[in-house]
């Protein structure tokens, strides 16, 4: 065959892979749109459940999930962000680092569940929080905690090394140098990786479902020792418990497109702003 | 330290600040450094030193956890029985726990994933890297981190209310929660992880390759067949073996979308059970301290050390590929 056609097929192909990629995504947010939006009313979006879970609003779920969410960032961005200031700026090098480097990797590959069962047993049993805000959220900060630390150490490794240089040269320390120059120029790669987190964390059920999660609750929680209800979690709860699936299906349908307008809006801003960001680094 | 030490550091320091400026030799700076400066630096490197720690620790905690609540199960269950007996009946009396049904499960909707992930994702990949204009890539690499963004229950939601009911009327087949619409959910999950990964290592492949391939009168397509992806081939292993690792470990789409029947598959068409399944079920109704609860741990260690074992092949690879294309370990 004439080596043109060979091509032209080949790259065909590859055209068709990424096409069919692209595709589910469009088919996904249509389904959920179209059969979503119909759902969504004012009262949808402030009331509480009612009848049996048959009718009502979500607006329980939606705020649990902003504390969980809230309370996972609180926890986990510190902590990352300390981490990969201490491998991008101090880091001797040495087995002590590859062993922190390989955790981190480890980490973001454990599965989701697993860091459920860690929370029942470490921050619901062994701390006493029960299942609340709070041992949801440390379980899910926990889970993202790897994700922060990679978009921080991007952000921290663009910056370039004259920089740092200039303020040394100037005789400030490594801190003052990492607190006024560093850190301040990383910004906004920071930001992009915590607003890539947050929808992250927004949308995770399995860390939750034995730490925080309740299907239904009267009223908002009270202090970060309640349970809550969650977005995701009540869309699995609604499509798999219960007596009513027809009406059921109905607001998970709901719930799924409030979540997914959420989460692409949320990951869809940070990831423009990181190609701008990007694009711009790169001339 | 006490706050004598303290107060004489202050003095020093001001006192060296101002020799230092009134053009005192240079060697004097050093009294400034060995001043307060000194011990703080050395506190806040040490404090973040101990933050990095926390990775280790968390992964530490969790294996310890996994161990420490799963290995009770062992005492009234045999390990060979427990990895290989062929029925979990956990609830009945007398239980019985054996997860090869569940490991089987796994695998078998993992596998079937990778006939999705895996042509799609490094089709995608090579598409992005090798053939897309500027424009394009700009707008097909975000939308693609777009999809990787979509939470795991929206893709579990969307096979159990849309894709189990198509799959049902197109097959004919009595239930559409099977281990073939599992495997479809997870292979479209898993795609943007192993294009994002493959394309990585593609543009890792420097440009003199291609350069030379092109200049002895290869084709793009000879130069992409026979340089690129063997240059590439191992960052590409990586890729599908991270794919692989995602899709044994995602738990809410398989939870939402295999059916949950406990039985060894005969057919992409049966229900089945997967363990990240099995263990986000029944932990709710487990009770506390019990055998069930204990063999849902175990089920988790397994799970954590095939995922382990994954990760860790796939960083020896793509550690010796970076070695192989001359880039820093």
């Amino acid at each position: 065959m004439n080596q043109n056609t060979v091509q032209k097929i080949g790259f065909g192909f590859l055209f068709f892979s990424v096409i069919t990629t692209i595709a589910f995504l469009f088919i996904i947010v249509f389904f959920i749109t179209t059969r979503g939006i119909g759902v969504i009313s004012w009262e949808f979006l402030t009331a509480g459940p009612r009848d049996g879970m048959t009718a009502g609003g979500v607006a329980p779920a939606i705020v649990g999930t902003f504390y969980l969410t809230l309370g996972a960032i609180l926890f986990a961005l510190p902590l990352g962000i300390a981490c990969a200031v201490y491998l991008c700026e101090y880091s001797p090098k040495g087995i002590v680092v590859n062993i922190i480097r390989m955790s981190i990797n480890n980490l973001a590959g454990v599965p989701s569940v697993v860091f459920g069962l860690f929370g029942l047993a470490v921050f619901v049993k062994f701390f006493k929080f029960g299942i609340s805000i709070l041992a949801g959220s440390l379980s899910l900060g926990i889970l993202v905690l790897p994700l922060i630390i990679s978009a921080t150490q991007e952000a921290l490794l663009a910056i370039p090394h004259s920089l740092r240089e200039a303020s040394m040269a100037l005789g400030a320390t490594k801190w003052q140098t990492i607190k006024k120059i560093v850190l301040p120029a990383a910004v906004p790669g920071i930001l992009t990786g915590t607003i890539l987190s947050v929808g992250r964390v927004a949308g995770e059920t399995a860390p939750i479902l034995f730490t925080a999660a309740a299907f239904y609750l009267k009223g908002y929680p009270k202090s970060i020792f309640s349970e809550v209800m969650a977005l995701p979690y009540h869309i699995y709860a609604l499509m798999t418990e219960g007596v009513y699936p027809e009406k059921q299906t109905a607001i998970a349908y709901g719930c799924s497109f409030i979540l997914l307008v959420l989460v692409l809006l949320v990951s869809g801003l940070a990831i423009f702003i990181r190609q701008r960001q990007r694009s711009y680094d790169h001339g | 330290m006490n706050s004598d030490m303290l107060a004489s550091n202050k003095s020093s320091h001001g006192k060296g600040a101002l020799r230092s400026s009134s053009g005192l030799p240079y060697g004097k700076i050093n009294v400034y450094m060995t001043s307060s400066f000194r011990i703080k630096e050395k506190l806040i490197q040490g404090l973040f030193g101990t933050l990095a720690f926390s990775s280790l620790i968390f992964l530490v905690g969790i294996v310890f956890v996994l161990f420490k609540e799963g290995l009770p199960i062992f005492q009234d269950v045999k390990i060979s029985d427990f990895l290989f007996g062929k029925f979990w009946y956990p609830t009945y009396d007398p239980a019985e726990f054996g997860i090869l049904p569940l490991i089987v499960a796994s695998f078998f909707v993992s596998l079937g994933a990778m006939f999705v992930c895996v042509p799609l994702g490094i089709g995608s990949a090579l598409y992005i890297n090798e053939i897309a204009s500027h424009k394009q890539k700009m707008i097909l690499k975000p939308l693609i981190e777009i999809l990787a963004s979509v939470p795991s229950i929206i893709y579990g939601f969307f096979a159990m209310a849309i894709l189990a009911p198509f799959l049902q009327k197109t097959f004919n087949i009595p239930i559409g929660l099977c281990a073939l619409n599992a495997s479809i959910i997870l292979g479209i999950m898993a795609t943007p992880t192993v294009c994002s990964i493959a394309e990585d290592a593609l543009s890792y492949v420097p440009r003199s390759f291609r350069e030379a391939s092109f200049a002895v009168g290869a084709t793009r397509w000879q130069t992409l067949i026979k340089v690129v992806i063997p240059a590439a081939g191992s960052g590409i292993s990586t890729a599908i073996i991270l794919g692989m690792s995602r899709a044994i470990g995602e738990t809410m789409t398989v939870l939402m979308a295999a059916g949950g029947a406990a039985m060894i598959p005969t057919s992409a068409f049966d229900p089945v059970r997967p363990m990240t399944a099995a263990i986000a079920a029944e932990m709710g109704e487990a009770p506390m301290g019990g055998d069930h609860y204990h063999a849902l741990f175990a089920i988790a260690l397994v799970l954590f050390i095939v995922t382990f074992l994954f990760n860790i092949l796939a960083e020896i690879i793509s550690r010796r590929f970076r070695i192989k294309l001359g880039l820093s370990g």
